[in-house]
């Protein structure tokens, strides 16, 4: 199928679609409501289920009892609405079906603003909602990566009978660039002998989050944990950029990633051996290739849209062999490509420390420059 | 390579389509290439605005910082762009709209009246589509008339194909009045 | 040693039964609580309309959290005050299967107010079997939307005031104005004339569903002699005497071809 321009938020609908989304449910929230729009044409032309339900707390209950029934289903929202979601999200967690979930991140905390951020990265990547449990986090930073883990995110959510939570930003929502669609495939309701469909000719099923007999809620979370255990070892996925000589390493996931990207290769042209890691997975984190980094470069700077949370992951992977240096702007700031240079080349040419924080420096640093 | 492109103008200026004309003809030649709304911290000013950037490989940045062309189709736009352009650079300024010449000397700064020339042609919605034309002058190892010419065609949406031929000619104006410009520094 | 006389255990001498869609299990609810009616009345519907393989019910958050034990059915649980929207994504996706929610009234009418309405305004085609027994039972005796001014519960000890406690909400007077909604009526459990009225009720609530008439809901007036804090009996006669004054038994929607319905 031939490239065509298109627009984050669509692409990610319109992979959702093809990938056999049987039903979507979702409140409208800016900057992701040309999913919301397109799907509200799309499902209903091919004879499949939309709701604009009245609030985010009714839609991700409505993708809870749909996803019961084993169809493909999502929902997709924004930060605010993803707090809201998060009673639901971890109910579909512990009744252990399978969902999609597009959170296309903006400013926050509170109201925040429309611009994109990452400040949601604690939220997916370590809960959110409550009780033991993790979701699958995809962190796309271009709009055919953004179609390409749209897909997977179905089967991987079917494969672990888990929440997959594509994990994107206003940024990437709100922006053209060419891409590929995968051809459109007939829904196909598989038969799980899990899936609430009506007892026809079977034994009665039930799907419920309760398990009231303290043992069997933790006979549950070990079977989750196993369970993520088991995604970690096969799901962890990130690209690499010029790493092979590298001295230092640029870390970062999807629109942040990127833009490093930009300033790596201004680096390089400068001759400075630095290269990039960006995590595409962003849960399960590949500590394993960064626990390999940080036994042979000097050095690591993790650049976020926001003060520091993926930093915790990285930090947790280095372990104090090499030093980590934090950029970040949150609040709804995309940094340039400029001020990355600036902060690698800062990294490359001062004495660097192992401290138990590097955002207090950074945040020295950001407050001669943000008032 | 890779280019960096930011229109901007006021809202209904057609600021966005002008970078989607350019984004789809750079498609069409097999570039990478992004297209991103105002959004982000270059929202403030008071003007709407897009970038493209134009590259032979994976695109990291959609945004940037000092841009190597742009286009301002108002004062405001002019007044915000023409300290960040990179020095060397090509500024299409749309001259019915702003009351002043360029300050830097270190750029080149293409002035286009281009409100007066689209409604030379019938249709005041093509002062975009002129300095569009303008910029292509400036940039011929980028793109080229014709290739914009073929994005037009191929993606304008059907219930304005029948205004192609008054599209084409605000290009081509624009263009011209770019090479003569450019012709005589 | 009991002998059983062979005529009285022929098929055609019985007059009583478990029904078919609800499994061999003993309930959790109190003595003298009438979900146990309530749960009876919707498997009794559920058998005499052969239903039961396509049916699949929302279990609520409240004493009836477990109902999804009782019936021989397919059930989900959902979060509390959410079974509307739950049911809304199970009825869309499986448009052909009898879905229903068993809520009681502080989940459909407290925490659950915006979904039941929506789900109402949308004319979901699932059927709301609504239990208000104006207090909340598995918490132990709270104040609910629905306890009627002056009564007693563990979080108005002093009776409800409503100049600081508001009004009772009598939720199906409210859910008919909608145009959504295809059947909404109130019955009671406090006796076997009503018993019975409650079932036809019931009974009708699922064919307008199965007919794709729209939404239905049953409410039905249901005693908590526990945390009432009196007998059974009593509680029977509670709800007659002080429920039914303030939360009137009727139709409050029959949409013209719920109406027309014969079955």
């Amino acid at each position: 199928m031939a490239r065509q321009l298109i627009k984050g938020n669509e692409a990610m609908a319109e992979a959702a679609v093809r990938a056999g989304l049987e039903a979507y449910f979702g409140y409208p929230i800016t900057p992701q409501s040309e999913i919301l729009e397109h799907l509200s044409r799309r499902l209903p032309e091919l004879g499949r289920a939309f709701v604009q339900a009245e609030s985010e707390v009714a839609a991700i209950n409505m993708v809870y009892g749909a996803a019961c029934t084993g169809a493909r289903v999502m929902s997709s929202s924004s930060s605010p609405g993803v707090s809201l979601m998060m009673e639901g999200i971890s109910y579909i967690a512990g009744t252990e079906v399978p969902c999609v979930l597009i959170n296309v991140m903006r400013g926050g905390p509170g109201l925040g603003n429309i611009a994109p951020a990452q400040g949601d990265y604690f939220q997916a990547v370590y809960g959110g909602g409550h009780g033991d449990y993790k979701v699958i986090a995809l962190a796309p930073s271009t709009v055919q990566e953004a179609i390409d883990l749209t897909v997977l995110a179905f089967d991987l959510a079917e494969k672990y009978r888990s929440i997959v939570m594509i994990l994107a930003d206003g940024s990437l929502g709100q922006m053209m660039e060419p891409a590929e669609l995968p051809e459109l495939r007939p829904v196909v309701r598989k038969d799980w002998d899990w899936a609430v469909t009506g007892a026809i000719g079977r034994p009665r099923r039930i799907l419920s989050s309760i398990y009231l007999e303290p043992h069997d809620e933790e006979v549950t979370n070990l079977r989750l944990l196993q369970r993520w255990f088991e995604i970690e070892q096969n799901e962890v996925r990130y690209k690499e950029y010029y790493l092979e000589d590298a001295e230092f390493v640029v870390v970062g996931f999807g629109t942040a990633g990127r833009v490093a990207l930009s300033a790596v290769r201004e680096a390089r042209q400068m001759g400075l051996k630095v290269g990039l890691l960006r995590p595409v997975t962003v849960s399960p984190f590949p500590f394993a290739v960064l626990e390999q980094l940080s036994r042979r470069v000097q050095g690591f700077l993790v650049v976020e849209m926001n003060t520091g949370q993926m930093l915790n992951d990285v930090l947790l992977a280095v372990k104090g062999r090499a030093p980590v240096e934090f950029y970040g702007r949150p609040g709804g700031i995309v940094p340039f490509a400029d001020d990355i240079l600036t902060e690698i080349q800062r990294m490359v040419s001062s004495p660097l420390h192992v401290v138990s924080d590097p955002r207090k420096a950074w945040l020295e640093r950001m407050l001669t420059v943000v008032r | 390579m890779q280019k960096e492109i930011i229109i901007a103008g006021f809202g209904g200026q057609g600021v966005l389509f002008a970078g989607q004309v350019l984004a789809y003809a750079a498609m069409d030649l097999g570039k990478e290439v992004t297209w991103i709304p105002s959004y982000g911290p270059e929202m403030r000013g008071g003007t709407a605005n897009c970038t493209v950037v134009i590259a032979d490989e994976e695109i990291g940045s959609p945004l940037v910082k000092r841009p190597p062309f742009a286009i301002a189709l108002n004062l405001p736009s002019f007044d915000k762009y023409e300290p960040l352009m990179q020095p060397g650079g090509v500024l299409v300024v749309n001259q019915s709209m702003v009351d002043r010449g360029p300050k830097r000397s270190d750029i080149q700064v293409i002035l286009v009246p281009a409100n007066e020339i689209a409604e030379e042609i019938g249709n005041k919605k093509l002062t975009n589509m002129v300095t569009v034309g303008a910029l292509v002058a400036a940039m011929p190892e980028l793109l080229t008339l014709e290739a914009v010419e073929e994005a037009l065609r191929g993606h304008l949406p059907a219930r304005h194909q029948h205004l192609l031929p008054q599209n084409f000619q605000a290009l081509r104006r624009g263009y011209e009045t770019a090479r003569e410009q450019m012709a005589t520094v | 040693m009991v002998t059983v006389d062979a005529e009285i255990v022929k098929p055609e001498n019985q007059v009583y039964c478990r029904p078919r869609s609800f499994t061999d299990f003993s309930t959790h609810y109190c003595p003298g609580c009438t979900h146990g009616v309530a749960h009876r009345l919707i498997a009794e519907v559920l058998d005499e309309m052969g239903v039961q393989e396509k049916t699949i019910g929302v279990a609520p958050v409240g004493c009836s959290v477990f109902a999804y034990n009782y019936f021989d059915v397919d059930f989900v649980e959902a979060a509390h005050g959410r079974a509307p929207a739950m049911a809304t994504g199970i009825k869309r996706v499986l448009p052909d299967r009898v879905v229903f929610t068993y809520q009681g009234d502080g989940d459909l009418a407290s925490i659950g107010m915006s979904e039941i309405m929506h789900a109402a305004g949308r004319g979901e085609n699932i059927t709301v079997i609504f239990i208000n027994n104006a207090i909340y039972g598995m918490t132990g005796g709270q104040m609910a939307p629905t306890t009627l001014p002056g009564q007693k519960t563990t979080s108005s000890p002093l009776g409800r005031d409503v100049e600081l406690q508001g009004y009772p909400l009598r939720m199906s007077e409210m859910i008919a104005k909608m145009d959504g909604a295809g059947y909404v009526v109130r019955r009671s459990l406090h006796d076997p004339a009503n018993i019975r009225k409650a079932k036809k009720a019931i009974r009708t609530a699922f064919e307008t569903q199965v007919r794709g008439l729209g939404f239905s809901m049953v409410e039905l007036l249901s005693t908590c002699p526990t945390n009432w804090g009196i007998s059974p009996v009593e509680a029977l006669k509670w709800v007659e005497q002080n429920m039914v004054p303030v939360f009137p038994l009727g139709d409050f929607k029959v949409s013209s071809a719920v109406g027309d319905l014969r079955f």
